[in-house]
């Protein structure tokens, strides 16, 4: 097995002794096969116990490793040194504050999260022992991407708008909330529609599809949001010169 | 009774400098840079619609100012500029209005290639009843 002296910059901040975050530099003796986590876990267990971050799985799918990675958002747990010919520079999801190092403070996401009620509210609401609620292939393909979304926030540290705008909900919030609406056996797009809809909701994207590209999941977050905007813009027209059609 | 934790989060200013940090940014900048094209562009059709309804003098001026090697060089600008517009935005036509045609969803290039095929046939009507041909 090939090995490599892989130099790591990480951004280092400890709130408790320092103004602002640095640079720290690693020298790293990396196995070809390792990703960029495998790195930062040999730091910490090596060469300096003091770095913090986040990681879970180690395999793409909590969603908890996600940083900066030479300017790009990236999961560190699907970045492959071997695509790194040079320094790696890693740094905190950007557009989110730095709690300590690589950890940032995810409060703005998780109660953004909350208020598109990414959750099932049932058409009709069956008592326990009723039965499930049952769902054709083509009703669940309708919506199976954005349900892939592994909450990682890559695409928030991607957006310019979120960047620009803290108050805009964002792209992985509005997706999963159209993923409910998209849902066949879920009626709670009336109660969705008054987050998804608003100026800081869908209208604050002017679509520069960043999100859907950086996604280490291949959901279309960019995609959710243009979809929502048209749905609200049908919405508006049949409140404002069809009322009859309004239930 | 738990002891609260001293936190002080150190928050990243934003600066313009993230339009240069990946060629997306700056393809996204560029489309969004067209409208003041498309819409000078717009403003002197404005102005030519004056100019014809003030009578013939006024419309033969008009016509003579868009010869001028500026005017020329503001069209072809112009031109780009909504072309690139318009290419940008139509290939991103699959991604607000997905079809699904029983299971499967149609192909994005189907999606896109339908609103390439309109503007095409749309803009050989405009020419054809301007009398191009």
């Amino acid at each position: 097995m090939s090995e490599r002296t892989v130099e790591l910059d990480v951004l280092r901040y400890n709130p408790e002794t320092d103004k602002e975050p640095h640079f720290q530099r690693y020298s790293v003796a990396c196995r070809e096969e390792w990703v960029v986590l495998d790195a930062l876990n040999h730091v910490k267990e090596n060469l300096d116990p003091t770095l913090s971050y986040r990681w879970s799985c180690h395999m793409a799918v909590c969603g908890s490793c996600g940083m900066m990675i030479n300017g790009e958002p990236k999961l560190a747990c699907k970045a492959f040194l071997r695509d790194y010919p040079g320094l790696i520079r890693a740094e905190p999801l950007r557009h989110f504050p730095i709690e300590r190092d690589l950890v940032t403070v995810m409060d703005d996401f998780m109660a953004k999260l909350a208020r598109v009620k990414p959750y099932l509210i049932p058409k009709q609401e069956k008592p326990p022992g009723g039965g499930e609620y049952r769902q054709t292939p083509a009703e669940l393909k309708r919506f199976k991407q954005y349900s892939m979304c592994i909450n990682c926030m890559l695409c928030y540290a991607a957006c310019p708008e979120y960047g620009l705008i803290p108050s805009y909900l964002g792209p992985a919030a509005i997706a999963l909330g159209h993923r409910w609406n998209q849902d066949s056996r879920d009626g709670g797009r009336d109660q969705r529609q008054e987050e998804l809809a608003a100026k800081e909701g869908a209208w604050d994207c002017s679509f520069v599809g960043a999100c859907s590209e950086v996604c280490p999941e291949h959901v279309d977050p960019a995609g959710a949001i243009q979809q929502v905007k048209i749905r609200s813009t049908v919405d508006w027209y049949q409140q404002h010169l069809m009322p009859w059609l309004k239930k | 009774m738990v002891e609260e934790m001293s936190r002080k989060p150190y928050v990243r200013e934003i600066t313009s400098e993230w339009i240069f940090r990946h060629p997306r940014y700056v393809r996204y900048m560029v489309r969004e840079f067209s409208c003041l094209f498309i819409g000078g562009w717009t403003l002197l059709m404005v102005w030519g619609l004056k100019q014809l309804a003030e009578g013939p003098a006024a419309w033969a001026a008009f016509l003579e100012c868009l010869k001028s090697p500026a005017s020329i060089a503001f069209h072809v600008l112009a031109l780009g500029f909504a072309a690139y517009h318009s290419i940008t935005w139509f290939k991103l036509t699959p991604k607000a209005l997905p079809l699904q045609l029983g299971e499967e969803f149609v192909p994005d290039g189907a999606i896109s290639g339908a609103h390439f095929g309109a503007w095409a046939a749309l803009s050989l009507a405009v020419l054809y009843f301007a009398g191009a041909f």
